[in-house]
């Protein structure tokens, strides 16, 4: 199975929010980096995790399909899921799949604390 | 941050399914005008479907291409895909017919991603999923191709997610498994063996989306309301 081409770091926004720099690709290979950067992130109990897309160089639709999964995941562990950093075509890419309507989007990680 | 790779492998997004030019005898009611809807928009649990089969010999770039050219051969013998005219192509929708008697239903997917590796579809309204279905190929740890078609999915409405257990997930086991098989079989697998997975989700049904029901295209087709 092809590497996952991503890395993905988990660091302290506020107190209780999380933000996950993610570089490089997101695709259907890239499951157990977002699930493990996931699970750190919400560690303890958290208010918000804020997915940063400012380092993302490409993602397919298998990566939307792991977003769809962690947002779920999200719900189930009762914390926000909310995104920055994305570029006009990922944003249409959320609209075009819908996940907008369940991921919040920002156009910088001030802007995404500022509405938590 | 710069422009992505892959601007030209999606599809634009729309606020409803538009069906173009597609073969004769497609019935578009139950696509025309209709929503997309995705995993976050149906009703019922939420399922992973996850299937495979093993192909030494070609590239998943080949695998790819003559899948998306057969689509429909390849597919369940009961189910009719009315390919469009532009092919497996970012933003073409595609016409199914599919089932006998009570059974039957007649609606579509949109493509929403294609390249050479793989493809998404997304279903509309009345559906009976809710759903993102991935079609792609890659090499395996032993050199082999993996061909894999990979389901997020909900029913659509309560009417589909009661005949979820009874009836809809073993038709769909059974069309994927068909589908794989007829890929593999293409390519010379005397006996290709499917491996699959299913996983839930998130079991929690979503009640705010009961009035998908108002969609239902098996009970629009039995009105004979998707011409």
């Amino acid at each position: 199975m092809p590497t996952a081409n991503v890395t993905m770091t988990v660091r302290d926004a506020t107190p209780k929010v999380r933000v996950i720099d993610i570089q490089g690709e997101v695709t259907g290979f890239s499951e157990k980096e977002i699930a493990a950067a996931h699970e750190e992130a919400a560690a303890g109990g958290v208010d918000a995790v804020v997915l940063n897309f400012e380092g993302l160089d490409y993602m397919n639709s298998g990566g939307i399909g792991l977003l769809v999964t962690t947002l779920i995941r999200a719900k189930r562990s009762g914390h926000r899921l909310m995104a920055y950093g994305l570029t006009d075509h990922y944003c249409e890419i959320f609209a075009l799949t819908r996940l907008d309507e369940a991921i919040e989007l920002f156009d910088t990680e001030d802007q995404a604390l500022e509405a938590i | 941050m710069t422009e992505p790779r892959n601007t030209d492998s999606w599809a634009a997004p729309v606020d409803a399914f538009h069906v173009g030019e597609v073969a004769e005898g497609a019935r578009k009611g139950n696509v025309e005008g209709r929503k997309p809807t995705g995993p976050l928009q149906g009703f019922g649990r939420l399922w992973q479907k996850t299937y495979e089969v093993r192909m030494p010999g070609p590239t998943p770039e080949v695998v790819i291409a003559t899948w998306k050219e057969n689509f429909g051969q390849f597919w369940y013998p009961s189910n009719k895909f009315y390919a469009p005219a532009g092919g497996i192509a970012p933003g073409e929708v595609a016409v199914i017919g599919g089932g006998k008697g009570p059974t039957k239903v007649t609606s579509g997917v949109r493509v929403i991603y294609a390249d050479e590796r793989s493809w998404s579809y997304m279903t509309p309204e009345g559906h009976p999923w809710a759903a993102i279905i991935t079609f792609s190929a890659h090499e395996g740890d032993d050199g082999a191709t993996v061909a894999r078609i990979h389901l997020l999915v909900r029913a659509n409405d309560p009417l589909y997610e009661m005949s979820f257990k009874l009836y809809t997930s073993k038709l769909e086991d059974k069309i994927w498994n068909h589908t794989l098989t007829q890929v593999a079989s293409h390519f010379g697998v005397a006996e290709p063996r499917i491996e699959s997975s299913v996983v839930l989700i998130d079991r929690k049904r979503q009640w705010n989306q009961v009035s998908n029901l108002w969609k239902n295209s098996a009970v629009r087709t039995l009105l004979h309301r998707d011409r």
